[in-house]
């Protein structure tokens, strides 16, 4: 049984569906990423779940209990807003405290875990700081520290590192991470930004329009998007239309692809993705093995990118498909033509939708 | 600011909360005491098998503390008060409460506001058998719902000094006002807010008639006479007698220029200031007290009235109010005997002509005279 | 959880509207009802003369123009005042801010007197013009003009917009002014076009307190400014009182409740839309010692400005209290501690002071239960019920004590009500001037309190109470510091509504002033301008006290 159960939340804001029959479960231990683009109901969902918000339809289970009657403050939940909403009239102790003294924790008690979470964030010199005289660092961890002081049975995170510029954020991501982790506390953690969620999440659910798309750990899902949409969001741009044939090749613009999924039937109209670590450049006349494929195109951009190259790629039909390129060796010059080799691996198969002509940078 | 209380293994508490806390809470809790105290007080204080009378009357009426204790020990009673404005105001308070009278006996109806008393029907009549020794001429309701108590008489006042420095000659008659040589010196109350300032309305409404007495308050503005709302504005604010004004001349009471010799800051011989009483020039202002219709007290409140009448409660009065008693037989304080005068012959306007023209007159009055 | 969500929000509307509903509607209600209908039918005779009349029409623009001018003139004069005690700090800060709220506390006879003792034809300013400058009459004429109605709306008014707006000013963050200042934008294009905005709440609700307090001015109109002119209350006064045609004024005074109405609701609206959230910030942090010329020129030309404008009547009055006829002496101060003419109403001055002090702490109490109550739900309701609940609780403000005081004597009659002799009116009565103060103090700081604060508070296990208490309290302290000075105030200085509930055995301070100045005497002024110094006194100690509990009660924010 899993610790948190949604079971068909729906709610609306002035008759627009914010939440529409949502499901989703969560076990204990997991830190689960509610992933999707700004105004998809994944913040709604998040205070469903603490209590601030009241779905109009639809329940929440945690521990097998039924939630709807209790009141966040009772639900001994702990949440990390967006901005961190740290109380300006107290000190970094009086935030860390706060939590215990609504617990009636005793003095002691309260001290050695309002230590103990000093600690835990690094932040022990700044006990007595006010909130104001803190880096954007330092408030979140404080946040976290504060989310955490009260041994909090769900820890709800809502966008924790939205307000963070990127170099701190993917240094306090790993921190995050891990001290979640030595704590085994379950999470639900929002964000709209698929590498935090990759790098915080066991398990993500990619939510749209109000509707979970698809619940995977990170891996499965870079691997197997299970539609356009997920596919889109998670930066995926190489998409075209496709049908299987008989030998379960697909037949699309590109001509035709292997792939790796026997789950498919013959005859289906299906959506492709090319995810864009899968080629490399056909060097010459290198040999091309079984089941690779060939793609001629022109280069209309070309990034240097470190670890590889960012190519945009103009393919005969028009669209331009983006591929990531080892870093070995260096694609011709902006406008000449050049082939590439698509692994089967990199070709996705999922159900079909009608593509709308996007640029890559929607 | 931050107290930092260092606990026994060395860490620090945070300063913020609890303490002050604690500390609003004493503040409250020291509040709510007091108050439970005194509201206790006003109730439980007073032995319960004691009478209470309570007597209504406006913000000016004073009586010394002897005086009311005569009679509460004679009569194994309280006297309580409840003032309640002015006397336009508390009048109106009282007619208002009548179906649940706040007090026994109302204080300080003037002729004035008479008529409008007597309709309202809030008095029972009382013949007090003190009234024999009242003169008729204030026993205007000849019912006896309202018995006279005080009188004075509303007039010009003047500072001595003033036109002494400057050798012109005090004014003698509501006429003086308008020769050239006064212009600039007198200031008026506004009849529609200020009961000297009505009264002195009527003295000229009773000198000229009311078909004149517009002509007069047109030449008096012409002679830029000024208004104000009230006597305090105009005595303390603009007589020169009294205060930093510049005006020599004031609608005050005859009985002003004692007051002025008894709040003193040291004793006077003579007054700073006088009243014009020549004939036709002051209105007499006479106050009533009444028994309220429906009381609680009835029996007592006869009895409170015949001791306002009485001897001791009028010879009081002079030096409390600055009125003078109806009493023929009272003896007026010295200061009183020496320095108040009374109008030789006030004017005289019928209670039921005031009830009848007052709103008329003040209207008139009003857009002849302030706009 | 919507139910108690719900119910929550019941208790916190219930307790102001219950207030209301006992002691403002129902004493409304049962006078205008008395007034506007005889024999089962209505009169409205009055409304019918109110809108032919041209001069009510007159009145009642001139009550509306009159106050607007006001306001402006005191905002013109009074935002600068907020600018420096926000930003910058210099000793004796906290006395000179005791002291401007000073003049809201005088009566209005007193301040009246202080106007003549220094601008009076025989004052202090025109004595001096006259000897030194050989003028022939005094120069300075302001008496009965309207000059002298404006310079005593905004000596009233000033500390109002000195304490809300300066109190939101130094919650601003200076780096807002710095970025525009980056941006190229000159001082006076940054106050407009950056300050200004972000001050906006809390610049239009004082500006809204002054314009009420001056719209149904009444004192001050009838004393400094004369006769000639009239504002509603005034007039109301006029028709309640003297003419005693209660249909008349029953119908100005629901005409003067309409535009309060009126006022406000265009208030609520506009605030509404101006509502921005602030984060309350360190004060020391936004608070520094002037430095350089020009913030010292700023600072004290300022503070030039109070002493002038607030602090020369003040003198003026005080040096009365101590000039006798032959110099300067105590005979003033000694003779109002002793009963020399034996009254029965003599009020001993420890006695004025404690139940002046009494009451205005018990309706320091109620208007921050009352007001505090009514913020909270103004700021966290629906849209629509505040839009009408929000000018509903700032009517008291502007209803004329008399109609009111009417409505007591004849509504609160019997038990369980049977008031109208209780002292307990009197708190009462000034509760219901001085909440609305409370509520315009700390709406705004309530407004800029973000909403995840509370519910961060709900998540750590607070309850709404607890987190009522423990967050959303201590950060608008200093806000309800301000209001509660208000209620303070209001109620040591309030007259035209004690003049109707007090009994002669429970005189407050103003009540024993107005008694000195009903008779003739020197001594009778020098007594009530003692006893005025003494008000000022025990003003700015409750001041005191009331500032020091604020740095008593731990860190500043």
């Amino acid at each position: 049984m899993a610790l948190l159960e949604l079971r068909s939340i729906s709610k609306t804001f002035n008759h627009d569906p914010a939440l529409d029959h949502v499901n989703l479960d969560i076990e204990e231990g997991t830190i689960l990423c509610l992933l999707g683009p700004s105004g998809c109901g994944k913040t709604t969902l998040l205070r469903i779940i603490a209590g601030l918000e009241k779905a109009d339809a639809g329940d929440v289970y945690f521990d097998n209990r039924d939630m709807a009657a209790i009141e966040p403050h009772r639900r001994n939940f702990g949440m990390m807003f967006q901005e961190f909403a740290l109380f300006p009239h107290l000190n970094v102790m009086g935030n860390i405290t706060f939590g215990l003294k609504m617990q009636n924790k005793s003095r002691a008690e309260t001290l050695k875990r309002t230590r103990e979470m000093l600690l835990l964030v690094g932040l022990e010199e700044y006990a007595l700081r006010g909130v104001s005289e803190l880096s954007g660092g330092e408030r979140q961890r404080v946040a976290l520290a504060r989310t955490l002081a009260p041994r909090p049975k769900l820890v709800l995170l809502d966008e924790p590192f939205g307000s963070l510029d990127r170099a701190l954020r993917e240094r306090l991501l790993l921190e995050v991470r891990n001290i979640l982790k030595r704590l085994g506390v379950t999470t639900v953690f929002v964000t709209h930004d698929q590498a935090e969620a990759y790098a915080v999440a066991d398990i993500i659910a990619v939510m749209d329009k109000g509707r979970i798309e698809q619940t995977d750990t990170p891996e499965n899902l870079y691997a197997h998007p299970a539609n356009e949409t997920v596919a889109r969001f998670l930066g995926f741009h190489n998409l075209m239309e496709g049908l299987i044939l008989p030998d379960k090749t697909i037949s699309t613009d590109l001509g035709v692809l292997h792939h790796i999924d026997h789950n498919c039937t013959q005859g289906t109209e299906v959506t492709v993705l090319i995810r864009p670590d899968g080629a490399k450049i056909r060097d010459g006349s290198q040999p091309v093995e079984d089941r690779e494929t060939i793609v001629n195109g022109i280069v209309k951009d070309c990034l240097f990118k470190g670890r590889n190259y960012h190519l945009e790629f103009q393919v005969s039909t028009g669209q331009v498909l983006v591929f990531e390129l080892s870093n070995e060796s260096r694609p011709s010059p902006d406008g000449s033509s050049l082939e590439l080799i698509l692994s089967p691996s990199a070709v996705v198969i999922m159900p079909h939708t009608k593509l709308l002509n996007r640029t890559i940078h929607d | 600011m931050k107290k930092v209380i260092l606990q026994r293994d060395g860490f620090f508490l945070f300063q913020d909360e609890v303490i002050p806390m604690k500390k609003y809470g004493i503040y409250f809790f020291i509040l709510a005491l007091s108050l439970t105290v005194l509201t206790g007080c006003s109730k439980g204080c007073k032995p319960d098998d004691i009478k209470v009378i309570t007597i209504m009357t406006h913000d000016s009426f004073s009586i010394s503390e002897g005086i009311i204790g005569i009679f509460e020990k004679e009569n194994n009673v309280n006297v309580r008060f409840i003032k309640s404005g002015d006397a336009g105001a508390a009048l109106n308070q009282a007619i208002l409460s009548r179906e649940n009278p706040l007090a026994d006996i109302f204080y300080g109806v003037d002729n004035t506001f008479m008529s409008r008393a007597l309709k309202a029907g809030i008095f029972v009549s009382y013949d007090s058998p003190l009234l024999s020794a009242v003169d008729d001429r204030f026993e205007l309701d000849t019912e006896h719902s309202l018995l006279p108590v005080d009188y004075s008489d509303i007039c010009l006042n003047y500072d001595k000094a003033w036109f002494k420095d400057r050798g012109i000659a005090p004014p003698e008659s509501l006429e003086d006002l308008i020769k050239p040589e006064y212009k600039g010196l007198s200031v008026v109350e506004n009849p529609a807010t200020s009961s000297p300032g009505l009264g002195f309305l009527l003295a000229t409404i009773g000198h000229f008639g009311s078909e004149h007495y517009l002509d007069y308050w047109k030449e008096l503005r012409k002679n830029d006479v000024l208004v104000t709302d009230g006597w305090e504005d105009a005595y303390w604010g603009q007589f020169s007698a009294a205060s930093e004004g510049v005006r020599p001349i004031v609608v005050s009471y005859a009985s002003s220029p004692p007051a002025e010799v008894h709040f003193s800051q040291k004793p006077l011989d003579e007054a700073p200031t006088a009243a014009v009483t020549a004939p036709g020039t002051a209105f007499r202002q006479i106050e009533f007290a009444g028994i309220l219709k429906g009381c609680k007290n009835p029996e007592i409140a006869r009895k409170l009235i015949d001791f306002m009448l009485d001897k001791t409660f009028q010879e009081d009065i002079p030096l409390q109010m600055f009125v003078f008693p109806v009493n023929s037989k009272a003896r007026l304080p010295e200061v009183f005997a020496r320095h108040a005068r009374l109008a030789e012959e006030p004017v005289k306007v019928s209670p039921e002509d005031i009830a009848q023209n007052r709103e008329q007159w003040i209207e008139a009055w009003t857009i002849n005279v302030l706009r | 959880m919507k139910t108690i969500k719900t119910r929550y929000s019941m208790i916190i509307a219930g307790v102001p509207l219950v207030f209301l509903a006992v002691f403002y509607f129902y004493p409304l209600i049962r006078i205008f009802n008395l007034s506007l209908i005889s024999d089962g039918t209505w009169n409205l005779e009055g409304f019918g003369k109110l809108v032919s009349t041209p001069y009510y029409v007159r009145t009642l623009w001139f009550t509306t123009w009159q106050a607007a001018v006001s306001t402006v003139l005191t905002l013109i004069i009074a935002l600068p005042g907020a600018y420096v005690f926000a930003r910058y700090r210099f000793s004796g800060k906290n006395i000179l801010q005791s002291f401007t709220a000073i003049p809201f506390v005088l009566p209005s006879v007193v301040v009246a007197a202080a106007f003549h003792a220094l601008l009076g034809p025989r004052g202090i300013l025109n004595t001096w013009l006259m000897n030194d400058f050989a003028f022939a009459t005094p120069p300075i004429k302001l008496d009965h003009t309207i000059w002298f109605i404006l310079m005593a709306h905004v000596f009233y008014n000033y500390t109002v917009v000195l304490r809300i707006v300066g109190s939101a000013w130094s919650r601003l963050q200076p780096s807002l002014t710095e970025a525009a200042h980056m941006l190229g934008a000159s001082p006076w294009k940054t106050f407009r076009k950056i300050t200004f905005p972000l001050l906006f709440p809390s610049i239009s609700a004082a500006s809204l307190l002054v314009f009420i307090f001056c719209f149904s001015s009444f004192g001050v109109i009838l004393i400094l400014g004369g006769p000639r002119y009239a504002t509603i209350e005034v007039e109301i006064y006029r028709q309640a009182v003297h003419i005693f045609n209660l249909p008349m004024a029953a119908a100005l005074s629901l005409i003067q409740i309409c535009f309060t109405f009126v006022f406000m609701w265009v208030y609520t609206t506009l605030q509404r839309r101006a509502s921005i959230t602030l984060y309350p910030e360190s004060r020391s942090a936004t608070q520094k010692k002037p430095v350089g010329r020009r913030q010292k020129i700023i600072v004290w030309a300022n503070i030039l400005v109070m002493v002038i404008m607030l602090g020369s009547p003040l003198i003026a009055l005080v040096i009365q209290s101590f000039r006798a006829p032959d110099g300067f002496s105590l005979v003033f101060y000694r003779a109002i501690f002793a009963n020399r003419a034996q009254s029965i109403f003599y009020v001993p001055p420890v006695e004025a002071i404690a139940y002046s002090v009494g009451f205005a702490f018990a309706a320091l109490v109620l208007s921050l239960i009352i007001g505090g109550c009514a913020a909270t739900f103004i700021a966290r309701g629906g849209k629509r019920i505040t839009s009408i609940l929000d000018p509903v609780f700032m009517l008291p403000l502007a209803t004329s004590a008399v109609t009111l005081g009417f409505g007591y004597i004849i509504a609160l009659d019997r038990p369980p009500l049977n008031l109208r002799t209780s002292m307990i009116l009197i708190p009462l009565a000034h509760t219901l001037v001085a909440y609305p103060f409370v509520v315009r103090s700390i709406l705004p700081a309530l407004r800029s309190i973000p909403e995840n604060l509370r519910e961060s508070a709900a998540m750590l296990g607070a309850s709404p109470f607890q987190a009522w208490m423990k967050v959303v309290m201590p950060i608008v302290r200093r806000s309800i510091v301000v209001g509660a000075v208000f209620a303070f105030t209001v109620s040591i200085g309030e007259f035209g509504a004690t003049v109707f509930v007090a009994r002669p055995q429970t005189p407050t301070m103003p009540l024993a002033i107005y008694r000195f100045l009903g008779q003739p005497g020197i001594m009778n002024y020098g007594q009530a301008m003692a006893m005025s110094t003494l008000l000022m006194l025990v003003t700015a100690a409750g001041f005191l006290f009331l500032e020091r509990i604020r740095i008593t009660s731990g860190g500043e924010f």
